[in-house]
């Protein structure tokens, strides 16, 4: 507890019980974990951090969490300073050495090793990750992507058990991001390291899959296979963060045996939600359930342009209503312009309800894959 | 305000001589005056440069620069009479709000009378009235960059507003309204507007026009849907959309398109050049089709994930890569299954030495 003391009076975020159950028959082990933090340091913390949890040993919280007990593969690491845990790291910033030739950087861990065929496998993990080509220049002679590649190969190199990233595509070109992205889900897929990777971007824990932690002023939210978070977040703080363009969340009160969106229409109960007698709800809608197509049974929902965000494969269409505002993704370049009246339409069925304390009472049902 | 005529090329090397050695190859391009334009591309492009030559910050090594018919290719910005606004807050921290502001206009000796309401009218459209007497000083950093926006907007008079980058520094949940409040000035003040990013999404909402640029040339300059339907060249393609489009190296001769060992029948309705083209089309339109239906391949499922709002499916044929973007609601194949994917359709694209044909 010595340790415990020594973060209160520094006033540092502490994790407790951070534990991993090994066992289960599924090669992609489960992750358990109980996070109490002690204090909140700064609110405005990642909210999102996807686990992509492959066999190999477990974990720790690193840099930005300071653990009260951490176990990796039953072991207790707690007080074992990073560079003893055997854990790989990669940050924002692109961090090579600067001095050294981006063969010599992917080399390093190799060397400090003692490993034989250092080469050979150095020219391995460079094709891997495309810059093979560069292997003898110094990383400030290379681009940003080209130098997050270097230090991401290093990272391979190590072989940790445990490799943990913090927003390593955030410094780079939107492009450049998208492709990285695509090729660490396949590295990460085919490597045996339990990889952790830290962001605030829902697409880019969705791409990743596997397992997903939603943090949220310090506190962890939900943890869950990634793609039953995102699509039943247990809480209204899960479903804000972990949602991109953000959730439409509209107040409502019951009525007759449905609710009433307030100044929005009124919605017929889905089956099986039992509402529990709150007197207020809120109803939350994804911007991509919203249509501008009517189909039968569709609610509707007015209101006027304030600006149409173009991405090229979709249009964001944002929205001033009497419900609030409203924010709509719908596929292809639309134009509108500022102040046009506009009608958008969705299924109830696509409609999340959630009770007064935030905790989720009803989610679509999903059809897909 | 002012049209702007480019017809010029920059190398910062003395002697160019390959196309590598050019900042910005030969071009010719016209601003038309009042429109609202973006220059988009990756690092490197020569967005930055072909901005910094309109605005007289650079000299062009070749060619020249005219505003409204008037060569202005050796003069300075304020010559121009360019207002400028950068990546960074440029302001007086000592300053006010409102003194801030009104640099620009008093600077040019514009009556009193005359700035009190221009300001005020700018410090409306910025939601910046509320903060007109304090000190710039004290104030976060989107709160700065909205003084640079509105100093930058301030003077009626202006042939063009540049901007580079502008929302760099801005939360990325306040973009959005950011967005908004240029679109809207741009409505209402009719300004030359120029803005420069590598952000897709802020090229294709802010602009009327989106210059797509790629190492020193601009490839095409169109409003956002021609660019998604109608890419004039691959990059525009693959630049353009999240992801890009997908690009298939087939063999045109004698009425198909040959891929490996998959033959597809050219299409009917238009002539293509024989030889080795370029099949374009988007995730958006590579449906699902009947097996052996005319126009479509058989796909190797390689993976399907979930994106929450909508599906992607990764397949391969001939040892080339295809994406497709599905419906959430979407039954889908498991990887290693075989998927028919309709390459040839309305929407599909050809291309030659990388354009469009």
């Amino acid at each position: 507890m010595a340790a415990l003391d020594r973060y209160r009076t520094e006033d540092r975020r502490a994790l407790d019980q951070l534990y991993r159950r090994v066992g289960g028959p599924e090669a992609a082990e489960r992750l358990q974990l109980t996070w109490q933090w002690e204090r909140r340091q700064n609110p405005a913390a990642r909210h999102a951090v996807p686990w992509l949890v492959r066999e190999g040993t477990a974990i720790i919280g690193a840099c930005t969490a300071l653990p009260v007990r951490v176990s990796v593969g039953g072991r207790d690491v707690t007080g074992t300073p990073v560079r003893e845990r055997n854990v790989a790291m990669v940050y924002q910033q692109f961090i090579n050495y600067p001095s050294m030739t981006v063969a010599q950087n992917i080399a390093s861990p190799l060397k400090l090793r003692r490993e034989t065929n250092i080469e050979r496998r150095v020219r391995d993990l460079a094709e891997r990750l495309h810059i093979e080509m560069f292997l003898d220049r110094l990383p400030a002679e290379l681009s940003g992507g080209q130098q997050q590649r270097v230090a991401l190969a290093r990272a391979l190199a190590k072989g940790a058990p445990l490799m943990l990233l913090d927003e390593p595509l955030v410094n780079l070109d939107y492009k450049l991001r998208e492709e990285l992205r695509e090729e660490l889900t396949q590295l990460f897929a085919a490597g045996d390291s339990t990889v952790v990777y830290a962001t605030t971007e829902p697409a880019e824990a969705l791409l990743l899959g596997g397992y997903t932690a939603v943090l949220g002023e310090g506190r962890l939210l939900q943890y869950g296979p990634t793609a039953e978070v995102f699509h039943a977040p247990a809480s209204l703080a899960v479903a804000r963060a972990f949602s991109d363009p953000p959730m439409n969340l509209l107040a409502a009160r019951p009525s007759g045996a449905g609710l009433a969106i307030a100044a929005g229409p009124e919605l017929p109960l889905p089956a099986g939600v039992a509402l529990g007698g709150q007197a207020q709800y809120t109803v939350g809608v994804r911007a991509s359930a919203l249509r501008l197509q009517e189909r039968a049974g569709d609610l509707s929902m007015h209101g006027v342009v304030e600006l149409a965000e173009i991405s090229g494969s979709d249009t964001y269409v944002h929205l001033a209503s009497p419900m609030g505002s409203l924010v709509a993704q719908v596929p292809g370049v639309h134009y509108f312009d500022l102040g046009q009246p506009v009608a958008l339409y969705v299924q109830p069925g696509q409609l999340y309800v959630f009770g007064a304390d935030g905790a989720l009472l009803h989610a679509p049902i999903r059809r897909g894959i | 305000m002012a049209r702007i005529t480019l017809d010029l090329a920059h190398s910062y090397k003395p002697q160019p001589v390959a196309d590598s050695d050019y900042a910005l190859l030969p071009l010719k391009m016209e601003f038309e005056d009042g429109g609202a334009y973006a220059l988009l591309g990756p690092s490197g492009c020569g967005k930055t440069t072909m901005l910094n030559i309109m605005s007289g910050l650079l000299v062009p090594s070749h060619g020249s620069v005219l505003f409204d018919g008037r060569d202005v290719t050796r003069a300075s910005p304020q010559e121009r009479n360019i207002a400028q606004v950068f990546q960074f807050p440029v302001i007086y921290d000592t300053m006010t709000v409102a003194q801030n502001l009104a640099f620009p206009l008093k600077n040019r000796k514009v009556p009193e009378a005359q700035i009190r309401e221009r300001v005020g009218a700018i410090a409306e459209m910025l939601e910046l009235s509320g903060q007109l007497d304090q000190r710039a000083a004290g104030l976060a950093a989107d709160a700065k960059q909205k003084i640079s926006l509105g100093r930058g907007l301030v003077r009626p008079d202006v042939a063009a507003v540049l901007f580079d980058e502008p929302l760099t520094v801005i939360d990325p949940h306040l973009k959005w309204q950011l967005r908004r409040k240029l679109k809207q000035i741009h409505h209402e003040l009719k300004l030359t507007l120029i803005y420069v990013t590598h952000d897709q999404i802020e090229a294709l909402t802010f602009a009327d026009q989106v210059v797509v640029m790629t190492r020193g040339r601009a490839v095409q300059v169109g409003a956002a849907d021609a660019l998604f339907e109608r890419p004039q060249h691959v990059f525009v393609g693959h630049f353009i959309g999240s992801p890009g489009m997908n690009f298939l190296p087939v063999e045109h001769a004698e009425g198909h398109l040959q891929l490996a060992e998959h033959r597809l029948p050219a299409p009917g309705a238009r002539t293509l050049p024989a030889g080795p083209l370029l099949v374009g089309v988007r995730p958006e339109y590579l449906a699902r089709a009947e097996p052996g239906a005319a126009g479509a391949l058989a796909c190797q499922v390689l993976r399907v994930q979930d994106l929450g709002t909508s599906l992607m499916l990764t397949a391969e044929v001939a040892g080339q890569v295809l994406r497709a973007r599905f419906d959430p609601d979407a039954r889908l194949p498991a990887p290693g299954e075989t998927v028919w994917l309709q390459v040839l359709g309305e929407h599909t694209c050809f291309y030659q030495n990388e354009e469009l044909l």
